[in-house]
């Protein structure tokens, strides 16, 4: 018998359209028509909002004490952190040798030596805090020229120092921080010759090897600047810092003051300077107290303290969890995203499906496009109204609420959106691949949720949990990080204390890598099965 | 002549079943693998450090935080496959009292988790006595090696077994409930999971206890603690019967529901 004589036969009825917008379509019918399901993504969204509103009514921040004669503890709001000009909260501590500026102006000034202290850990009596200290300076003490807008602890200020082994820097209004030359300091082998000079708003710091060939290290606009303003010299010193992790979470840090002298000289003052005498003050109350000695062209000033902002870790601000709903909407998207595949393979569906669209790629395809554009959709209602209602909640309890911008909370809005379309098209791929809901469910929400668990809640050391949320899914909550690493602020900067290893978008990057290349090995799997 | 299926009847009958189905094999292998994998790689991580007193038995256990998952899902499809491939109404002309077809899977269930559990634990403990010592927990620094001989070490780990038990006694009552396979995993998982990471969040100390008490997985680890007990949010047998009254409520929820519905 020899094939090609046979016609085929050949319909007259014309031909159905099958582009990509009617298999969207026929999915998104499917999706929408399963009561079950839709059920499902409420249940995600009411989740997500409701452990939001939960975990921020369980965030009281307010200092509770049992009253003589009153039988309930009398609770007390916490003091309102200091906060800068950015509205961050700060620390300003440090101990300032200052005279009026009036108009424009400079300061120029060598810096001799610096020496450091740390406080003994067993404290010290009151009238003689310096009892049992020992020598060191602390890697970003402080020591330079300020100007300030005034002396009012968290004001506006423009500085440029010499630190412990940070080298030169140049910092202004606590977040913001330039690096100069390197070197530490020492009379003989390097002098740090540092200058600040006052125009207007402008306000720029300099420095120098030898006090003649100055280097600009940067500059800032102070906008609202007095014309008045005490400057002078300055010298700060951060507390130093233990922290140990033992087993159960958690932290235990304890940390030690410290204080640090600088010896100053040449110093000389042009433009609208008063000339008078000095002026010491401390700012902030500090453990050991600063203090300044003038012998003839030297100045000696000790300071204690830090003026940077504060980070988590060392009675900073709580991370932000009003988005930790986030963990139960995904468990239950997941389920519903495999079950929008799976289902199809227990009740025969898939033969059907396959036959009105016998390009399986495509399939698949307009299957995640339904699925995470649902998601998508759903998390971002959710997430708006989490992130709306928990901080207004947390405002009303009280609660100290970290500045987060615009731009950073339509990254947290949007970001948590993504995390759950994501992680539900990998669901979708990986119930793909295996045809069975129950392992696919399961093998999706431990990739995603146990690594966040052991890094946050477990026994593993810090390195294990940071290796954690760099290499597994996991790593997509940094999309949720509201914190700040300060590169000049030592720091307890561990998942437990809410700071993420990698950058939000490199974060959610992660999963979405691992999510694609599930998706490529469900397309191939698909086409060369048998359905 | 005997009239109507004994328990033994029953018994060999679900033997049967689990046994001829290569899937519950696979994955009580794979709960084996997985928890002495995460374990080994915990206790290799640990590091010792002066001052501190780690807990050598919770680290060289962490791998059961794993291996549950693996284990939810095998007690979930014993019965959730039944309702997917419609083998549940034969199984129920065969034996027409529910709760004895419950129980009976409920028993063997427990019967393989045990066994499979049993193997991760000493497997895991095995491989922590192997890599501690080299990671500076010997006995000159204070950490004799880890032994069953030792009481609270001993209580660590035949809790964990037990622990394992009764993930999968809540589960199979989940999936009896729920009967979908997918949403079974997914409910237990949830109960597991979002305890430990609410708590986490909460800041409200007495809050974060509280969580720390009722949820299944906080609780019922706190059976593998031997320092420190007395910091514990709950202690370790208490714990563990906070896991057991899960288990009953949700086997509970699964008779009544399974009793009063159609297959």
């Amino acid at each position: 018998m020899t094939a090609g004589a046979i016609t085929g036969y050949r319909s007259k009825m014309p031909a159905g359209r099958d582009g990509f917008a009617q298999l969207l379509h026929a999915e998104w019918t499917k999706f929408r028509t399963v009561r079950g399901w839709l059920i499902g993504f409420t249940v995600a969204a009411l989740l997500i909002v409701a452990l939001g509103v939960l975990t921020a009514a369980g965030t009281h921040s307010s200092v509770c004490h049992n009253a003589p004669g009153q039988s309930a503890p009398v609770c007390t709001g916490p003091p309102a952190p200091l906060t800068g000009p950015g509205g961050e909260p700060v620390n300003d501590g440090f101990y300032f040798v200052h005279q009026p500026l009036t108009g424009n102006g400079s300061i120029t000034v060598r810096v001799n030596s610096l020496t450091g202290l740390i406080a003994a850990s067993g404290g010290a009596p009151p009238d003689q805090p310096l009892t049992g200290t020992r020598p060191g300076v602390q890697a970003w003490s402080k020591a330079g020229l300020i100007i300030k807008a005034s002396t009012t602890p968290g004001s506006a200020y423009a500085a440029i120092m010499v630190t412990g082994r940070h080298g030169v820097r140049w910092q202004y209004n606590y977040t913001h921080d330039t690096a100069g030359f390197g070197g530490a300091v020492s009379a003989a082998a390097s002098p740090h010759w540092l200058r600040l000079t006052r125009s207007g708003d402008l306000v720029t710091g300099y420095d120098s090897t030898d006090g003649s060939h100055w280097t600009e290290v940067g500059s800032v606009r102070l906008t609202g600047l007095p014309t008045t303003v005490p400057g002078g010299l300055f010298t700060a010193s951060p507390d130093y810092e233990q922290t140990s992790h033992p087993v159960g979470g958690g932290e235990s840090g304890s940390s030690l003051p410290t204080r640090t002298t600088a010896r100053f000289d040449r110093l000389s003052l042009h433009g609208g300077w008063l000339a008078g005498a000095w002026t010491g003050t401390q700012i902030s109350d500090v453990a050991l107290p600063g203090g300044f000695t003038q012998a003839g062209d030297t100045i000696t000033v000790s300071g204690s303290g830090d003026i940077a902002p504060v980070v988590s870790g060392s009675g900073g601000p709580d991370p932000d969890r009003t988005l930790i709903g986030t963990f139960a909407g995904l468990i239950a998207l997941i389920v519903v995203a495999g079950l929008f595949v799976t289902s199809e393979y227990r009740r025969g569906l898939i033969r059907t499906t396959l036959t009105a669209s016998p390009r399986r790629g495509r399939v698949l395809a307009a299957k995640a496009v339904v699925i995470g554009a649902a998601t998508f959709l759903t998390g971002l209602v959710a997430a708006t109204i989490t992130v709306l209602l928990g901080r207004h909640l947390l405002h009303s309890n009280g609660h100290f609420l970290y500045p987060v911008n615009t731009l950073t909370g339509l990254r947290l809005i949007v970001g948590t959106a993504a995390l759950l379309a994501v992680a539900a098209v990998a669901a979708l791929a990986l119930s793909t691949i295996l045809r069975r809901g129950a392992g696919a469910v399961t093998a999706v929400i431990v990739a995603i949720v146990l690594p966040y668990i052991l890094a946050v809640a477990s026994v593993l050391p810090v390195g294990a949990g940071q290796w954690l949320l760099r290499l597994t899914p996991a790593a997509a909550f940094a999309v949720q990080q509201t914190l700040i690493q300060y590169p000049q602020v030592a720091g307890d900067y561990t998942p437990t204390a809410g700071y993420y290893p990698l950058s939000p978008w490199a974060g959610l990057a992660v999963l979405c890598g691992y999510t694609a290349i599930a998706l490529l090995a469900a397309a191939v799997l698909l086409r060369r099965r048998d359905a | 002549m005997t009239v109507g299926p004994t328990a033994r009847n029953a018994l060999h009958a679900e033997w049967t079943k689990l046994r001829t189905t290569p899937g519950a094999a696979w994955l009580a292998l794979a709960a084996l693998t997985l928890t002495a994998a995460l374990s080994a790689l915990s206790a290799a991580s640990a590091g010792y450090r002066a001052g501190t007193h780690q807990d050598l038995a919770k680290i060289s256990l962490t791998g059961i935080d794993l291996g549950q998952a693996v284990i939810a899902i095998l007690a979930v499809l014993t019965i959730s496959n039944e309702y997917s491939t419609g083998m549940i109404a034969t199984t129920l002309t065969a034996l027409p009292r529910r709760t004895t077809m419950l129980a009976t899977k409920a028993t063997l269930v427990t019967a393989v988790v045990l066994a499979a559990g049993t193997a991760a634990v000493l497997t895991s403990l095995l491989a922590a006595r192997l890599l501690l010592p080299g990671n500076g927990f010997t006995a000159a620094h204070g950490y004799p090696a880890l032994s069953l001989t030792d009481g609270p070490t001993l209580r660590a780990a035949a809790g964990s077994v037990l622990y394992l038990a009764l993930i999968a006694l809540l589960s199979l009552g989940i999936a009896t409930a729920v009967r979908d396979s997918a949403t079974a995993v997914g409910i237990v998982l949830a109960l597991l999971y979002l305890f430990p990471i609410i708590a986490s969040a909460v800041t409200d100390p007495h809050w974060q206890r509280h969580l720390q008490q009722i949820g299944p997985m906080n609780a019922g680890l706190a059976i593998q603690a031997t320092t420190n007990l007395h910091n514990l949010p709950i202690s370790p047998w208490a714990g563990l019967g906070v896991l057991a009254a899960w288990a009953s409520a949700a086997l509970l929820t699964g008779t009544l529901t399974l009793r009063r519905r159609d297959a």
